[in-house]
């Protein structure tokens, strides 16, 4: 029989401003976990769904206090409970996975010892017995040689490691419901998959309820059982996986589902306008009336309830949820392809390139042991046409950001060099560059709460490159930067705003206004969109796409999202440890035969549908640094081939339809090994 | 590991070196010399001459130099201007009696330091904390010699519970010191021990903040095994830092205690030196506790290093 | 209205910003309005003073508080009350001038090292460290013997030992600064570096260098007070609060009003100085809790 692990009823949780007034973070939340049962709780940054995930451990931050509401824990109200009786349930009853865990390990205590301090709290096992336990745990989790691994200190693991820790710890107890809070956010791609594929093994083996909070809908489609997804704080949809990530009736879902790029419809995805309202900002109607498609005057004055849908086994907060019942799946996928006016004539040569980081110690010198026989990035040799889109993918330790920090100039080349514009060298310094060079190329950078200066507003950033680059000054810069503003959907009113002032999403469109005020040839984008919530990552995009329209700017585009790239380039080029591995249109590089890491980054792509399931193909290893010879995939490949893989820099073989691929298996044997696959 | 401790103490050396340098050329450079500021009227004709012989100020500055940091190096400071003494004579007590002044103040203010900074900080913003935070920020704030002043005038004085000065010679025993320093010690203790419990307040408060206290609230920790062995390991590391500053500043820089309560300390014998124009005392001062400050802050930066699990194995690896 | 213009407007409106964000908690209002009054009378004391501080009367020596004598009479038969009242313009412009000084010298050498780094950073780290370990008592005792008391003299040895600790925390807050992506894009674009150092550091070290600053205002005043209660600060008869009390201290059993007077007054102004400069430090979001007072 399915009972019940967790209810919470109309649970109300806010705090009381600066100038008296009560805001609620979360509001009338009601729903219940069953045993066994997995729930993924999705939202964007400010949706609430991380006090919600606290709150059903009965802990509420510093600040903030339950207005109304219980939540319940076979049927005693957590919020009420007494510190003492929390410690009981905690770790033992009800467990949680952080989201970042290697700043929720203690710094001073040992792997070891953390776990066993969960088991001398939750268990009654001898000290014998718990050392076993610590073994066991450690295995489940897959971490190698536990008895060593026990000895540890947090911060001498990896990310993945140190989150696979944390899972280990949070089962010592022997919970009945497990709460993860974004386990996955930050971790390599491949990695991601592993951890996921881990967790579902747990959940069934154990029989644990989970909640698993994270506002990525790829990983939340493969783990659970039932989705609630949450808006501005409160519950708008709950139901089934597959009916909610497949045919959604809310309309803010069904917008968040269109504007995620997917690996089987490339193209660009829709995107909503507007973005999340903050807490305390809405007082009357439907909190998602402003962006709405199908809003009507009901819903602005109306605040609609959540109601159940019995055939649909669904409850959904919208006064319209019928109009979407009958949308088929087909229209989640509408994207609109890209079609790039892509000159044949060459913008960007990039040829042998090499960049080390490697710093050679004086003493090294003396003894003539110069080493530099293994630089951070190699050989990378790529043209770039006027007007494509190239793209750069990779993990982390790929070279990928290297690589366009060495085309601004920002870092020096070992070897190789880079031509503009067909045959204009560029300066290895970028004090000896052209001031035409320099405007030519732009940057725009991951993260906008650091690529804008805090202490200066709009107007003054954007005036920047045009003082720089063309002398304005007066009422002739002003003109132009409200020009350029309204070029990226923001207007005057944004002049005098500072950056703290506003939005991630408006912050990026000031850094990319920035970037294009010095009417660049080349715009450099190093992971503009990661650092940014879903719906508002889908409006650059559009926005970085209309504008390569109407100015014929390059891109060369870097991400570790796989998805996104394919949206959006015209080519792509996958590295690994700083070596090429493939290189093409990618449409060619997307489909097989592929190299073997491409063919290892596509399998884990997490795609936001509960059927598609990631393929894990190589070991979940991180590797420090590339290695001295051979290919520089040897330490994970599994198809490596022996010897030849290892003493050999495999050479470049031209796959069908013009991709370039590094491997020393022949086309024609990936082909083959890769389709039976 | 072992190079990496070599590596500090060389820097520490290096540092007293150019302390040495410093305090040199700062007193040749000044105007006057040892001679003339000491005879001041009489700095002429037979007297000034046999002053300039017995010091060798007629040899050239880089030789003097030598030949006096060949002497701190052996421990052999020198002659003394007034008195006609060999410096070490003079410190010797002197050393003696700030050490039992620095180590009662220590022993007595660094625990009680550490106690209120914990309480202040566990207890934010309640009664206790705020009773306890006023008092520190006052006793931060009112210099030394007003403290010490009133502490005077209200226990010494108007209850009569102890002396207000005093009076014991320079070369007391330990003994005879001891009733003496109670008034000292408490003067000192009061703004020794606010800075330090301010400190550890607001380090208990930013670890109590972190993420991972927070994660073992979640585990179920319960709270005083969470306060002793996830709280105060990490926010007391910082500690030590502060800790070694005050003892440095406990050796010499109570000169204006010294001189409120008559102490015959160093800081005392700062005052003294400087007011009799006596440079070689001065100089001889100025290398002392330039070098203890020194050690002592190679100790913590060292314990620090030892005890932080992460520079630790960061050190190893590189 | 042009870019310029905008920009001197909202540096003029940040200050109002930030006094108002000051005088809205309550310690905040009380260290403003401690300060104020200070200044205010320092400045306007010697217009309305009662007595001559100068005019020495053995015949008045020690008399208790009275009608005609507020605060009493000291050892030279001087009127405390006026005293007292003119006691801290000597403290005030010495120690304002003398952390201007600190402020100024301990901020440029800080951006400098933080900016340059590598091994010129270090050596001149290392002799930064030299001079603060030798105790600053000692070093300006010495000084001030060999070359008098003079304000001239006073306010830049003042500057220079204060400005030490100043250095420290321009040097961090720079190398905060320069990690950060709108340097590296500022970097990119081809300005020069004078322009980004004036452009995009300064403003975002600016307000932990100010808030150092002001601090060290407070730990000056208690410095300079030190030496005027040793003898070697202002010389008499100059009414000063640290020689005041020093004067006073050895008749307080008997004539307590002497040393009492100029002891609040001291100390109200150091309580005034410091609440402001926390309630500063918090206008502008700067943490300083976990720095170490040296």
């Amino acid at each position: 029989m399915d009972s019940a692990v967790q209810t919470i009823n109309n649970l109300t949780i806010g705090f009381t401003s600066q100038k008296g007034k009560q805001i609620s973070i979360l509001k009338n939340i009601s729903t219940t976990i069953k045993k066994g049962e997995t729930v993924g709780i999705v939202g964007e940054s400010g949706s609430g769904k991380s006090t919600l995930a606290l709150a059903m451990m009965g802990y509420v931050k510093h600040g903030l206090y339950t207005i109304s509401g219980e939540c319940l824990f076979h049927s005693n109200n957590l919020l009420e409970m007494k510190n003492k009786d929390l410690e009981n349930i905690r770790g033992r009853k009800i467990a949680m996975i952080p989201q970042n865990a290697g700043q929720s390990l203690t710094p001073n205590l040992k792997i070891g010892y953390q776990i066993d301090e969960a088991l001398k709290l939750h268990t009654d096992l001898k000290k014998e017995e718990r050392d076993k336990k610590i073994s066991e745990l450690l295995n489940k989790v897959r971490l190698p040689s536990p008895e060593i691994m026990a000895q540890r200190y947090p911060h001498e693991l990896s990310g993945g490691q140190q989150q696979r820790v944390a899972v280990a710890m949070a089962l010592a107890g022997n919970p009945e419901l497990l709460l993860l809070d974004e386990p996955t956010t930050g971790l390599d791609v491949t990695t991601q998959a592993h951890v996921l594929e881990l967790l579902n093994f747990i959940a069934k083996d154990t029989g644990t309820s989970m909640v698993y909070v994270s506002h990525d809908l790829g990983a939340i489609a493969q783990v659970s059982d039932r989705v609630i997804v949450m808006y501005s704080g409160e519950i708008v949809l709950d139901g089934p996986v597959r009916s909610i990530l497949k045919n959604p009736i809310h309309p803010y879902t069904f917008g968040l589902l269109k504007s995620i790029p997917k690996l089987t419809s490339p193209g660009l995805p829709d995107s909503m306008s507007g973005s999340q309202p903050q807490p305390g900002t809405i007082k009357t109607g439907c909190s998602f009336y402003e962006r709405c498609n199908l809003a009507e005057d009901k819903c602005k004055n109306n605040s609609p309830t959540l109601e159940y849908i019995d055939d649909l086994n669904t409850s959904v907060r919208c006064f319209k949820y019928k109009e979407l019942i009958n949308v088929k799946e087909a229209n989640l996928d509408t994207v609109k392809s890209i079609n790039n006016d892509v000159l044949q004539n060459e913008i960007l040569d990039i040829s042998k390139v090499s960049i080390s980081y490697a710093k050679q110690k004086f003493i090294d010198q003396l003894l003539n042991k110069i080493d530099d026989s293994n630089p951070t990035v190699q050989d990378i040799n790529i043209n770039i046409n006027k007007g494509e889109t190239l793209a750069l993918v990779g993990e982390s330790g790929s070279g990928k950001s290297t690589i366009l920090k060495s085309i601004a100039g920002l870092l020096k080349t070992k070897d190789g060099m880079i031509k503009f514009d067909k045959d204009k060298v560029l300066s290895n310094d970028l004090k000896m560059r052209d001031p035409g060079f320099l405007r030519a190329i732009q940057l725009i950078f991951q993260n906008p709460d650091e690529s804008l200066n805090p202490n200066h507003t709009v107007e003054e950033i954007v005036s920047q490159p045009l003082r720089l680059y063309f002398g304005l000054k007066g009422d002739e810069l002003k003109q132009k930067i409200i020009e350029v503003l309204e070029k990226v959907r923001l207007g005057e009113f944004y002049l005098t705003r500072y950056p703290r002032q506003l939005s991630g999403g408006e912050k990026q469109r000031v850094a990319v206004a920035r970037a294009f005020a010095a009417k660049p040839d080349i715009i450099l984008c190093d992971e503009v969109t990661s650092a940014l919530d879903v719906s508002v990552q889908a409006a650059v995009l559009n926005l970085l796409q209309e504008l390569k329209e109407d100015f014929g700017t390059t891109y060369i585009f870097v991400s570790h999202d796989l998805a996104v790239v394919r949206a959006i380039s015209d080519r792509v080029a996958v590295l690994y440890q700083g070596r090429l591995c493939e290189i093409g249109p990618s449409k060619n590089v997307y489909q097989l035969p592929s190299h073997p890491y491409t063919e290892v980054l596509l399998g884990a792509v997490l795609e936001p549908d509960p059927d598609v399931k990631p393929k894990l193909v190589a070991e979940d290893i991180v590797e420090e640094k590339p290695p001295e010879k051979g290919c520089s995939f040897q330490g994970r490949c599994p198809r490596i081939l022996g010897d030849i893989c290892k003493n050999e820099v495999p050479p470049w073989q031209i796959g069908e339809n013009g991709n370039s691929i590094r491997c020393h298996i022949k086309v024609e044997d990936l082909k083959k090994q890769q389709n039976i696959n | 590991m072992l190079l990496l401790v070599l590596k500090r103490i060389l820097l520490g050396f290096i540092t007293l070196f150019i302390v040495s340098l410093i305090t040199f050329s700062g007193v040749e450079v000044l105007p006057g010399d040892a001679c003339t500021t000491y005879l001041e009227r009489e700095a002429y004709g037979a007297a000034l001459e046999a002053c300039y012989e017995r010091l060798g100020l007629n040899t050239p500055a880089h030789e003097r130099y030598i030949s006096w940091a060949a002497g701190v190096l052996q421990g052999d400071f020198g002659y003394s201007l007034s008195g006609e003494m060999r410096i070490n004579d003079v410190l010797g007590p002197r050393v003696k009696n700030s050490m039992v002044l620095a180590s009662a103040s220590i022993l007595i203010g660094i625990p009680i330091a550490l106690l209120l900074g914990i309480i202040t900080a566990l207890w934010r913003d309640k009664l206790p904390d705020i009773i306890i935070s006023t008092i520190t920020i006052f006793s931060m704030t009112i210099p030394e010699f007003i403290s010490a002043t009133l502490l005077i005038l209200i226990v010494a004085i108007w209850l009569e519970w102890l002396p207000g000065i005093v009076i014991v010679p320079t070369g007391a025993s330990i003994s005879e010191l001891l009733p003496n320093i109670i008034l000292p010690v408490i003067a000192i203790s009061m703004i020794m021990t606010a800075h330090m419990a301010r400190m550890v307040r607001s380090s208990v408060i930013q670890v109590m903040a972190s993420d991972y206290v927070q994660m073992a609230i979640l585990k179920g920790v319960p709270y005083w095994t969470m306060v002793f062995k996830h709280v105060l390991p990490n926010a007391l590391l910082p500690a030590i830092n502060v800790v070694a500053l005050t003892i440095a500043w406990l050796l010499g820089g109570v000169v204006v205690t010294e001189v409120v309560f008559n102490y015959p300390g160093l800081g005392r014998l700062v005052i003294e030196s400087i007011s009799n124009r006596d440079l070689p005392v001065v100089q001889a001062l100025a290398i002392i506790l330039a070098s203890i400050y020194v050690s002592i802050n190679l100790i913590a930066d060292l314990m620090t290093l030892m005890l932080n699990p992460r520079l630790k194995s960061l050190q190893i690896k590189k | 209205m042009t870019l310029e213009k905008e920009q001197k407007k909202n540096n003029l409106q940040k200050v109002f910003e930030v006094i108002k964000t000051m005088a809205s908690k309550p310690s905040g209002l009380i260290g403003l309005s401690i300060l104020l009054f200070h200044v205010i009378l320092a400045i306007t004391s010697p217009l309305y003073v009662p007595y001559d501080y100068k005019a020495i009367d053995p015949s008045l020596m020690l008399q208790a508080p009275s009608s005609e004598y507020w605060f009493g009479t000291d050892s030279l038969g001087r009127d405390v009350f006026t005293r007292t009242i003119l006691g801290g313009r000597t403290a005030l412009t010495v120690t304002f001038f003398g952390s201007l000084i600190a402020l100024l010298w301990g901020g440029a050498l800080g951006i400098f090292c933080g900016l340059v780094g590598g091994k010129i950073d270090d050596v001149v780290m290392r002799i930064i460290d030299a001079f603060l370990s030798i105790p600053w008592i000692l070093a300006m005792l010495l000084i001030v013997s060999l070359l008098g008391t003079t304000t001239l003299v006073l306010i830049p040895a003042l500057g220079f030992f204060y400005g030490k600790g100043i250095v420290r925390v321009a040097r961090a807050a720079t190398h905060d600064v320069i990690a950060k992506d709108f340097i590296v894009s500022a970097r990119a674009r081809g300005h020069s570096n004078l322009s980004i150092i004036w452009n995009e550091i300064l403003p975002n070290v600016r307000d932990a260098i100010m808030v150092e600053g002001a601090m060290r205002w407070s730990w000056m005043l208690l410095g300079f007070s030190s030496l005027s209660f040793l003898g070697f600060g202002v010389s008499p008869p100059t009414p000063d609060w640290g020689l005041m009390i020093s004067n006073a201290r050895g008749l307080m059993s008997f004539a307590y009003w002497a040393v009492l007077a100029p002891i609040f007054g001291l100390s109200s102004l150091i309580i005034g100085i410091n609440l402001t400069a926390d309630a500063f430090a918090k206008a502008l979001g700067i943490d300083r809790s976990t720095k170490a007072p040296v």
